[in-house]
C-alpha cells in the first residue's frame, strides 16, 4: 500500500525535527568551541562564531593532558568492550539455548543486578580493589568497566541469539556439523550485528564514564577523558567554557567515529528469509 | 541529582567514622596534594610552587595531583573510606565540617607553625575550627559583591557606594526601582544556589538562622534580621519588578550576556568573577564593583574560605604542614590569590600592593577584607542535607512567589529542625 504523500511529508518532518533535537548539542558545542569570549558573554549569540578561533583549543590542550587522557580512555574502553563481549557472548548463547533453572536463575539474576544502583556498591567496590591492589590502575578500572557492562551486555545477547532461529543449527547439524563448527559457521556470523552493538554499548559506557575513574585512578597521568574534562570547571559552577567545549567537543570524536564506521554492521536483515515459517 | 544522592548515602557511612590505616612508609617522604586549582594562572602558580618546594626539599617531595570542585566532596568521601586520601588537601571550608567529625582530616591545632597562626586572623580560622580542633587552613576568600554597569550607573545619578560607605538594604531596593523599566532591570539575582548566598548576605542584617546551646546543639530560628535579604529580593522580583524573574535559577556565568547586553544594570556575583568579567566583556563596555548593601551590622558577610587540610590517615603530617606553610607564605599566597581573583586570608599578603591597586577594583574587596565572617552554616552538622531538602526549595518557591514569608519560615525551622536533630542525637 503506497503511503499518502502528506503523510509522508509528516513523517520527514518528524523526523527531521528528532533529528534537529539530537543534533543541536553537539552543534552547539561545535559553534561554542570556535567562539572568542567576548562572543560567549553575547546576549545574542550565533551559530556561526562571528570571529572563529582556535584559541580554545590550543588553550584546552595547553592546560590539560588531553591526548594522553584520551589515550587512557581508549584502552580502557577498547579493553573493557572486548573482554565483555568475550565473556558476555558464549554466556549469552548457554541462557539463549538452555532452558535449566540455572539458566533463568541466571536471567533472574542479570535483571536484579541492573536495579543496584551505583552509590551502594562504590565503596564495597573501592575496598574490594583495594584488597586486590587495583586501586590506581587501569586493569582494576577495566574490571569495573567490565562488570558493570555485563549484565546489560548479556541481556542484549540473549536476545540476539534466542532471534537466531534454532532450525538453522538443526540442519547444520543433521548436515553433520559438529557443535564447534556449527556454532563458527552458522551462529557467530548471524550474531555478529548484535555483537557489535553489545560491543559498542560497553565501550561508550566505558568511554564516558566518570565517576568510577575519578575515585579509583589517583596518579594524574592515568586519569581519564572524562575526568580531565572537569579540570575546566571551577567552584559554583564557574567553567572556562570556550577551553571546556573545545575538549568536550574532541572527546565526542571517537565514540562518532567508531559508531560510524561499524554501524553498517549493526544493521539487520541478515536473517531476512533464512527459514520459512 | 546523581551527586545529592550519592553525597547522603555516603554521608551515612561517614557518620561511622573513617577508616584508619592505609599510607605508606616507604623509603622518602612523597606528599601527594590535591589541588582544585582551575583557572590557567592559578594552575600555573600552584604547580610552580610545588616545583619550587621539590627543588629545595629533596627528603619531602611532593607530587601535585590535579582535583575538581565539581566532584571534590563525592571524591573524597571514597578517598577517606577507603583510606587512600591524599596527604594534602584542597577544599573550601564549608565541606569539612562532616568530614571533621567523621574523623577523617587531622586536626592541626599543634601542627600548625606560629607564624600561620598569627598571620591569619581568628575570624578565618574560626571557619575550619569544629569542636576543639582545627581542620584546616583558610587562605583564600571572596565576599560577594555587586558587579555594575559603571555606564549605566553613572547616567543614573544615583549615589556610589565604597566600602565605606554601602547602600542600605531599603536604599539598594530604591535604586534598583530607579534603575528598572522598558524591560531592563536594577539587579539580576543568580540564585541557584539560593541558600549560601541568601545567608552569607543576611549577615549584614544581623541574620544568624542556626543558634547554638549551651550543649552544642543547634536550632533554627528565623529571625526579624533573617528576614531582611530574603524579603528585599523577593519584593524586588515580585512587588517591585526591579529584578529579573528569569535568573532565579541562573549560576553566576548565565547573568553575564544579559549584563553586558544592558539588560542588567547590576548583578550580586563573587569577587572572582571578574577574571570572567574581564575576559568576556565587549570592547568599551566599563564595569566596577560596589560593595554589597549594608544591614544593621553592616557591610560584614559570610564566607566559606578555601582550605588546606592534612588526612587524618597521612603518615607524614609534620611534613605535610611544613608544605601548607611554604604555600602559604605572604608572597606565595598572593601569588595564589591572584591567580585565582580572590582575597588572602594572611595579613601580611592582604597588605601587599598588588592587593590594592584600582585594576579590576582589586582595592574594593581587598576593603571588604574585614568585614568577612564564617558563613552562619559552617560548623552545622547535616547543613547539607538541610540545605538540599529543605532550604533550597522553600528558598525558591518563596523567591517565586509561590509561598509568603510565613511558610517559608515555617519550612526552615520545623522540617530544618527535624534535619539537624538526627545529627545531633
Amino acid at each position: 500500500m503506497r503511503t499518502r504523500p502528506a503523510v509522508r511529508a509528516g513523517q520527514y518532518t518528524a523526523l527531521l525535527a528528532y533529528l534537529a533535537f539530537l543534533v543541536f548539542p553537539s552543534l552547539w558545542l561545535l559553534s561554542v568551541a570556535f567562539k572568542p569570549p567576548r562572543e560567549l558573554g553575547s546576549l545574542h549569540p550565533t551559530w556561526i562564531p562571528k570571529n572563529p578561533t582556535l584559541a580554545n583549543f590550543r588553550q584546552a590542550f595547553d592546560e590539560q593532558p588531553l591526548l594522553h587522557a584520551a589515550f587512557n580512555s581508549l584502552s580502557a574502553a577498547l579493553s573493557a568492550a572486548v573482554i565483555a563481549v568475550a565473556l558476555a557472548t558464549p554466556m549469552a548463547y548457554v541462557m539463549a539455548r538452555r532452558r535449566t533453572l540455572l539458566a533463568r536463575a541466571a536471567s533472574g539474576w542479570v535483571v536484579v543486578s541492573q536495579a543496584f544502583p551505583f552509590v551502594l556498591v562504590i565503596i564495597p567496590l573501592f575496598l574490594v580493589l583495594k584488597e586486590l591492589r587495583l586501586i590506581d590502575s587501569v586493569p582494576g578500572l577495566v574490571m569495573v568497566y567490565v562488570v558493570w557492562s555485563l549484565p546489560f551486555a548479556l541481556w542484549m545477547l540473549v536476545g540476539y541469539v534466542r532471534a537466531v532461529p534454532v532450525e538453522l543449527e538443526e540442519a547444520a547439524a543433521i548436515d553433520g556439523a559438529g557443535r564447534l563448527r556449527t556454532l563458527v559457521s552458522v551462529t557467530a556470523p548471524l550474531l555478529a550485528p548484535g555483537i557489535v552493538a553489545t560491543a559498542l554499548f560497553a565501550f561508550i559506557t566505558a568511554w564516558n564514564e566518570f565517576f568510577f575513574a575519578l575515585v579509583l585512578l589517583k596518579t594524574p597521568e592515568k586519569q581519564t577523558l572524562p575526568v580531565v574534562l572537569t579540570h575546566f570547571i571551577g567552584a559554583e559552577g564557574a567553567a572556562d567554557l570556550g577551553p571546556l567545549a573545545a575538549a568536550a567537543f574532541l572527546a565526542t570524536l571517537p565514540s562518532l567515529v567508531v559508531f560510524a564506521l561499524i554501524q553498517r554492521r549493526i544493521t539487520g536483515g541478515m536473517l531476512a528469509g533464512a527459514v520459512k515459517s | 541529582m546523581r551527586t545529592r544522592a550519592l553525597t547522603l548515602v555516603l554521608a551515612l557511612l561517614l557518620l561511622a567514622g573513617c577508616s584508619s590505616g592505609g599510607g605508606r612508609d616507604d623509603g622518602p617522604v612523597t606528599l601527594r596534594f590535591q589541588s582544585l586549582a582551575w583557572q590557567a594562572e592559578s594552575v600555573t602558580a600552584n604547580k610552580e610552587l610545588v616545583g619550587q618546594w621539590n627543588a629545595t626539599h629533596a627528603e619531602v617531595k611532593v607530587e601535585y595531583i590535579q582535583g575538581s570542585w565539581d566532584s571534590v566532596h563525592d571524591q573524597l568521601l571514597t578517598s577517606f573510606e577507603g583510606g587512600e586520601a591524599p596527604d594534602v588537601i584542597h577544599d573550601a571550608s564549608d565541606d569539612l565540617a562532616d568530614f571533621a567529625y567523621g574523623g577523617c582530616l587531622a586536626d592541626l591545632t599543634d601542627l600548625l607553625p606560629a607564624r600561620l597562626k598569627s598571620d591569619i586572623p581568628r575570624r578565618s580560622w574560626e571557619t575550619t575550627t569544629f569542636g576543639e580542633g582545627v581542620y584546616g587552613v583558610p587562605f583564600l576568600q571572596e565576599p560577594r559583591v555587586l558587579v555594575a554597569n559603571a555606564t549605566w550607573l553613572k547616567r543614573s545619578g544615583v549615589r556610589i557606594p565604597t566600602p565605606e560607605h554601602p547602600w542600605s538594604w531599603p536604599e539598594f531596593r530604591q535604586i534598583t526601582r530607579r534603575l528598572s523599566g522598558d524591560g531592563k532591570y536594577g539587579v539580576a539575582w543568580p540564585l541557584k544556589e539560593p541558600v549560601s548566598a541568601t545567608l552569607n548576605l543576611s549577615l549584614s542584617a544581623g541574620g544568624q538562622l542556626f543558634h547554638r546551646d549551651a550543649d552544642g546543639d543547634v536550632t533554627v530560628r528565623f529571625e526579624a534580621g533573617d528576614e531582611v535579604v530574603p524579603r528585599t529580593v523577593h519584593d524586588q522580583i515580585g512587588a517591585d519588578r526591579s529584578a529579573s524573574p528569569t535568573t532565579l535559577g541562573s549560576g553566576g556565568s548565565d547573568t553575564l550576556p544579559g549584563f553586558f547586553g544592558g539588560r542588567y544594570a547590576m548583578v550580586p556575583l563573587g569577587f572572582s568573577y571578574r577574571q570572567q568579567i574581564a575576559q568576556q566583556a565587549p570592547k568599551g563596555f566599563r564595569w566596577q564593583v560596589l560593595p554589597a548593601p549594608a544591614g544593621a551590622d553592616g557591610p560584614t558577610q559570610g564566607v566559606s574560605p578555601q582550605t588546606l587540610s592534612v588526612a587524618a590517615d597521612s603518615r607524614h603530617k609534620k611534613e605535610a604542614v611544613a608544605f601548607i606553610d611554604f604555600l602559604l607564605r605572604p608572597k606565595n599566597m598572593v601569588r595564589l590569590a591572584l591567580g585565582d581573583w580572590m582575597l588572602p586570608t594572611g595579613a601580611q599578603a592582604l597588605s601587599d600592593p598588588a592587593l590594592h591597586t584600582a585594576k579590576d577594583d582589586w582595592a574594593t574587596g581587598t576593603a571588604l577584607a574585614a568585614h568577612l565572617r564564617p558563613a552562619p552554616a559552617q560548623t552545622v552538622r547535616g547543613y547539607p542535607e538541610w540545605k538540599d531538602k529543605v532550604a533550597t526549595p522553600a528558598f525558591q518557591e518563596y523567591y517565586s512567589g509561590a509561598i509568603g514569608l510565613g511558610e517559608l519560615r515555617e519550612r526552615l525551622e520545623k522540617d530544618g529542625n527535624r534535619v539537624l536533630a538526627r545529627y545531633q542525637r
